[in-house]
């Protein structure tokens, strides 16, 4: 199995992700779509890695994925606490950064 | 004690003065600050006396001692120390500047008591007669330089004295800029002189002038004209003139010390300390006779017409140091400086003089509202009477052996410097007549008001207003002081008169024309390198000239007794007679008018073109252009920040994407 059909799903995915994050409106899923354009990253990593059989491309996944827990826990604290705060999750009503 | 040594001490005394006064003057009440100046001065005189007869001791040919204090700079070539040269001809000048300053001081005591600026006052006059004497003092070019940029600052701080005055502060700023044109003349000399001899020292320059130029090069008669813009600027000589008469917006005693007694004199002083140059550049001392001749002349004619009474005194110093200009020019060393010290006599007393006048009129100075003041102010007016003889070189006054001595000597050197007696002579005989047309305007004639008020004892008094323009003035600070003060009431007023009225009279008897002679021969020390100053007329072609100007003298002053005592419409017929004549001498040769139009309009048309085109059009409009592009961007770019995170990231992701195109289409 030669690695394009991994980048294909990779790039699949990254898309689906990268859909998701333009067209959606709650944070949390926004955020899920974020994971899901990680994880195609990693994937196409770890194909790569594979068919060079060079190691790296793995160690690179793992330190995504560590970098993608920590985004998780700052982005779902955010949510929680606007949740707390009774503010709508809707990131369209969120525009302050308006110039 | 060493010449220089005295003259040290001689600088020293009047800065004291300074300081005290500058910076005391929170806890001085009273004349103190007056007499702190006046003491101070009074010690300077005494060391310059000291100076003289420390020099005396010296053998004749070796009596130029320098000495200096530490060196100012020294680099590759350059060596300028702070240092003094006291000979004859600067020991001359500083008796002359210190002694007059002395009584001018005194004077100042009472006559400035009211003012609220009385330390202020003395404080400046104080500095003016150091940097006067530095001036004078100075051992090399660079302290000249110095003295000559203080002089300059000190009279426009003293005209502008009253500075709540509008023209006193304008007369001020004209003397100044005119000023510094000399000195940017004398800046200039000085590089020359660097630059063809490698020195700034008096002594080296004046020794390697006669070896390295020959006679009448073109680059020393640069220098020497050079030199001559400064000395003219100082002097108010033709064309440079016109600050002068506006100087008189300052007090009396600040007009009769430095706009007549001493600062004026500096240019006469500059020419005679440079002989050595002017001798080898003969070319360039004829032009200078020849302005001289042109300035006496004119400003004698000015005086004629003018109706301030400090301003006509004003004209009569242009047209005296026109004679001293003549004089050292043509190598009258000896007359010319002795000139220089009668008229400093007599030129301040009818200064005084006027300002007693002046307070006795309750400010006015038109002499044409004058008149009769004699038996209100017998002092006054005896001293004024003396001061106008000698100024008119009355017979055996001290005026008369001055003046007519250059004369003299012009008809002795022959050729075309007959003209210079000739032009002279003549205006001796306008010199008589407007010095006695103020004598007898003012004196003579109807008693005004005012007079008949003083006769019965009391001083007239008005509300203060500018004698130039009428406007009203109050009297605060920077204003004249409400207290008049005349010579028949104040002790120091009439002592400093006095004095100066004896000097007056008596100051010619130290250089009478084969009896003495004491002036010509303390000065020949100085000029010891001089082609000119052994060549003398003899003592009965002296007397001749004497005896011609005397004559003059008298002619003169019967004619203005006849036109303003005897026959008193004659010069309003006169006027009407001679009606554009009249009006060229009364607006001065139109001199102002002149300058008006050919630097100051077209310099105040080059601004207002700078103002309205360049910076309106040029300037602004870059500044505004660039402004409008930042702007324009700024409202294009902003459509971009809509705060929806969700365009963000579009914009992110579809960057990203172009570039990967860009890079996968370039690849191939």
């Amino acid at each position: 199995m030669t690695v394009t059909w991994y980048v294909v799903l990779s790039a699949v995915l990254f898309a689906i992700g990268a859909g998701g994050v333009l067209i959606r409106r709650s944070p949390l899923v926004i955020l899920l779509c974020l994971e899901l354009m990680l994880n195609a990253g990693n994937l196409a990593l770890v194909a790569f890695s594979r068919a060079h059989g060079n190691a790296e491309g793995q160690v690179f996944a793992l330190i995504v994925m560590v970098v993608a827990a920590c985004e998780v826990v700052v982005g779902l604290g955010l949510i929680v606490a606007m949740y707390r705060r009774r503010l709508t999750l809707n990131v369209d009503d969120m525009r302050s950064l308006k110039g | 004690m060493s010449p220089t040594a005295w003259g040290w001490l001689v600088l020293g005394f009047p800065l004291a003065g300074f300081l005290v006064n500058a910076f005391g003057w929170r806890v001085m009440r009273g004349r103190t600050a007056g007499w702190i100046a006046t003491i101070a001065i009074g010690l300077a005189f005494v060391c310059a006396i000291g100076a003289t007869v420390s020099l005396l001791g010296h053998s004749e040919s070796d009596r130029e001692v320098t000495s200096s204090l530490w060196t100012y700079a020294s680099a590759a070539g350059l060596d300028i120390k702070i240092g003094i040269l006291v000979d004859p001809l600067s020991a001359f000048m500083i008796l002359v500047v210190s002694g007059v300053s002395t009584l001018i001081h005194l004077y100042s005591v009472a006559y400035l008591d009211s003012d609220r600026g009385y330390s202020r006052y003395f404080a400046y006059l104080n500095f003016f007669v150091f940097s006067m004497l530095l001036l004078v003092l100075a051992g090399n070019f660079v302290l000249l330089i110095m003295g000559w940029a203080f002089v300059g600052f000190a009279s426009y701080a003293l005209i502008s004295f009253w500075y709540r005055r509008e023209t006193a502060t304008k007369a001020g700023m004209k003397a100044f800029v005119i000023n510094v044109i000399g000195d940017v003349g004398l800046v200039l000399a000085t590089f020359f002189i660097f630059r063809e001899l490698g020195s700034f020292d008096y002594l080296t320059v004046f020794r390697e002038v006669p070896q390295h130029f020959s006679t009448n090069s073109g680059v020393l008669i640069a220098i020497c004209l050079l030199l001559l813009v400064g000395a003219f600027a100082k002097s108010a000589q033709l064309p440079l003139h016109t600050w002068l008469p506006d100087a008189m917006e300052g007090p009396t005693p600040v007009s009769a010390l430095i706009h007549a007694a001493t600062m004026v004199t500096a240019g006469v002083y500059l020419i005679a300390r440079m002989y050595v140059l002017f001798e080898q550049a003969p070319t360039a001392a004829d032009i200078s006779a020849f302005i001289g001749l042109a300035t006496l002349i004119f400003a004698a004619t000015c005086a004629l017409a003018v109706t301030d009474l400090k301003r006509i005194i004003a004209y009569s110093t242009i047209s005296q140091i026109g004679y001293m200009i003549v004089g050292v020019s043509i190598g009258a060393y000896a007359a010319g400086m002795f000139q220089l010290m009668t008229h400093a006599f007599f030129k301040a007393l009818l200064f005084m003089a006027a300002g007693s006048v002046i307070s006795a009129m309750a400010g006015t100075q038109d002499i044409n509202r004058m008149g009769g003041l004699r038996k209100a102010m017998p002092i006054t007016s005896k001293l004024m009477i003396i001061g106008a003889l000698a100024l008119a070189a009355f017979p055996f006054m001290s005026g008369f052996f001055s003046k007519d001595e250059i004369l003299g000597y012009a008809i002795h050197r022959g050729g075309f410097y007959v003209i210079f007696a000739i032009g002279g002579y003549f205006a001796a005989l306008l010199t008589a007549f407007y010095a006695f047309r103020i004598i007898f305007r003012v004196f003579w004639g109807k008693p005004v008001p005012e007079a008949q008020e003083l006769e019965h004892g009391h001083l007239a008094h008005a509300p203060p207003e500018n004698p130039l323009t009428g406007e009203e003035e109050d009297t605060d600070v920077g204003f004249p002081g409400e207290e008049h003060h005349i010579a028949e009431r104040d002790r120091p007023m009439w002592l400093a008169m006095s004095v100066l009225g004896f000097l007056s009279i008596f100051g010619g008897v130290v250089e009478i024309p084969g009896l003495d002679n004491v002036v010509e021969n303390f000065l020949a020390g100085s000029f010891l390198d001089s082609k000119l100053y052994e060549n003398l007329p003899t003592v009965a072609a002296d007397w001749g000239g004497l005896a011609l100007g005397g004559l003059i003298s008298i002619v003169g002053i019967s004619l203005a007794y006849f036109a303003y005592v005897r026959r008193p419409g004659t010069t309003a017929a006169l006027i009407r007679r001679f009606g554009p004549l009249y009006k060229l001498f009364v607006n001065k040769w139109y001199f102002d008018e002149l300058y008006d139009a050919v630097i100051y309009r077209p310099l105040l048309a080059v601004g207002r073109f700078c103002n309205d085109v360049v910076e309106r059009v040029v300037v602004q409009g870059i500044v505004a252009a660039a402004v409008d592009v930042v702007r324009g961007v700024g409202v294009v770019v902003r459509g971009a920040q809509s705060g929806f995170v969700r365009a963000y990231a579009l914009l992110l992701i579809g960057g990203f994407a172009a570039l990967g195109l860009y890079f996968l289409i370039a690849a191939h």
